[in-house]
């Protein structure tokens, strides 16, 4: 699983992640969060190698992640921005991924799972936000991958898709699939997040489930436990 | 390195702009066959096009390229694949795209005008040829300019800068240089400038191939003098490559140590 030690990363004078560990429970859901800036992304990258930290080690089983690609085979991303080359069709840009990964992905299931059917030989440029989302979440999981490294997974997506990608995220989590996932909608933490890791100005300033989290700062729900902290926060280091 | 290439070559060359370079350069093509009825003349006159826009369109793919596909980059780097095989392909793919273009609309009107069987069928080939070169070229060169730059307005203009430096500049400081020397013995320094502009070592090398020596201008003369037709032929090819290879090396360099 993910080991990190230590870990830190400055872009020029601005330190985002300043030093500490972190090991990624197998099998569990773990929710980053923390305000914009907080280095969730960063960290995220950092995991996944595309970003390459200042200090400290990450280990994947074990084995150092710095200058090595192959671990990435036992990861699955969800980018924050679903961006692609737009004069690709779906069809295509499935097909891309499966090439550069070099296996074949189980992508009929999920198409079908997120009614994307009719789009699939229509160019990328011709998708809206939402549907975009929709296959780029379909990239992430029609590969079998024992972690799933999710960056904003929600956005864009309407009522019926993020049920569907909820009840995706059950399903594979009951399958024994360790997930780290970044968002800023608390109900969904609330609902699916096995553990929560709050970063804070580049440390790691909580870490235990939720119903933890609400009893350490007394509050009803996350929403408010956070505002809480932030506020706290602020108080200390105006 | 060439599934990246296939895909990013499809998305390219099926883009609008990919068929507006083309048609640019076939319509020139024919116009100036056609107008001018010799194949010589025409080449002189495409060649005169070609050394400004092909540049020009390599650094604007390369930087657009680059920038709009930023956050599909992401996506491949967390792929079970090396860096330098994303960056590589990308970087053949526009190259690929824009010189299929540039060699399509280039040649066919000379196919349809009759060029097969004329003696002009080399110095067609060896505009083709620097045409390619230079496309390259200015896509490595933008290409490693984005990649340097996170923001785009700067990256934007500083490849714009160097085309237009290596475009214009470089030949009016050129041409200072050699007038407040003249008193002095120049040619070699007339040659090492000549290598270090891509542009001006393409027109040379059309220049030795036309065997135009009117149109040769001075370094053209100089390299004619010191180097003969075919060696100054092939220097300046090696040169080329050399252009062609530096910024490829400067962009793996460099995607090895970026953060995305």
């Amino acid at each position: 699983m993910i080991e990190i030690h230590g870990i830190e990363k400055r872009f020029g004078r601005l330190e985002v992640l300043k030093g500490f560990d972190l090991s990624v429970e197998p099998g569990k859901i773990t929710a980053i969060l923390g305000p914009n800036g907080s280095g969730k992304t960063t960290l995220i990258k950092s995991i996944l190698g595309l970003v390459i930290p200042n200090g400290g080690k990450i280990t994947y089983d074990g084995q150092p992640i710095a200058n090595n690609w192959q671990y990435r085979r036992h990861l699955g991303y969800l980018p924050q921005i679903a961006r692609f080359p737009e004069n690709l069709t779906v069809k295509e840009l499935i097909a891309l991924i499966e090439e550069v990964r070099g296996e074949k992905g189980q992508s009929a299931s999920l198409i079908q799972r997120f009614d994307l059917q009719g789009f699939q030989q229509k160019k990328l440029r011709q998708l809206s936000g939402g549907t975009r989302q929709k296959v780029n979440l379909v990239l992430t999981f029609m590969f079998d991958c024992p972690i799933y490294i999710l960056d904003e997974p929600t956005s864009g997506l309407d009522p019926i898709a993020l049920i569907r990608l909820k009840d995706l995220i059950t399903e594979q989590k009951l399958q024994g699939k360790t997930f780290l996932l970044t968002t800023h909608i608390m109900s969904l933490v609330e609902e699916i997040a096995d553990q929560l890791v709050f970063l804070l100005e580049g440390k790691v300033y909580f870490r235990g489930t939720h119903r933890q989290m609400l009893q350490a700062e007394n509050e009803s729900n996350l929403e408010r436990a956070i505002a809480k902290i932030l506020e706290k926060e602020h108080a200390e280091n105006p | 390195m060439l599934k990246i290439l296939k895909y990013s070559f499809f998305d390219l060359i099926r883009s609008r702009w990919s068929i507006i370079y083309f048609l640019f350069y076939f319509v020139s093509g024919m116009v100036l066959l056609y107008l001018s009825n010799d194949v010589s003349k025409a080449i002189v006159s495409l060649m005169n096009i070609t050394f400004i826009l092909t540049p020009l369109i390599g650094t604007i793919f390369g930087v657009m390229n680059f920038y709009n596909s930023r956050e599909f980059v992401e996506l491949l780097l967390a792929q079970p694949i090396p860096r330098k095989r994303i960056f590589l392909g990308m970087y053949l793919g526009i190259g690929l795209s824009l010189s299929l273009s540039l060699f399509l609309g280039m040649a066919l009107p000379f196919v349809f005008y009759g060029i097969f069987g004329s003696s002009a069928i080399g110095s067609l080939a060896t505009l083709l040829l620097t045409g390619i070169f230079l496309t390259f070229i200015f896509t490595g060169i933008s290409f490693y300019i984005a990649l340097v730059n996170e923001n785009r307005l700067k990256g934007f203009g500083m490849a714009i800068l160097v085309w237009l430096f290596l475009s214009f500049v470089y030949d009016g400081l050129f041409l200072l240089l050699l007038l407040l020397l003249q008193e002095y013995p120049i040619e070699n320094l007339a040659i090492g400038m000549s290598l270090l502009n891509p542009i001006d070592l393409s027109r040379i090398l059309i220049m030795l191939r036309l065997d135009v020596s009117a149109l040769m201008g001075y370094t053209g003369a100089v390299f004619h003098r010191f180097f003969g037709n075919g060696t100054g032929m092939l220097i300046s090819l090696l040169a080329l490559s050399v252009w062609t290879i530096v910024p490829v090396w400067f962009i793996l360099k460099k995607s090895h140590k970026k953060d995305f």
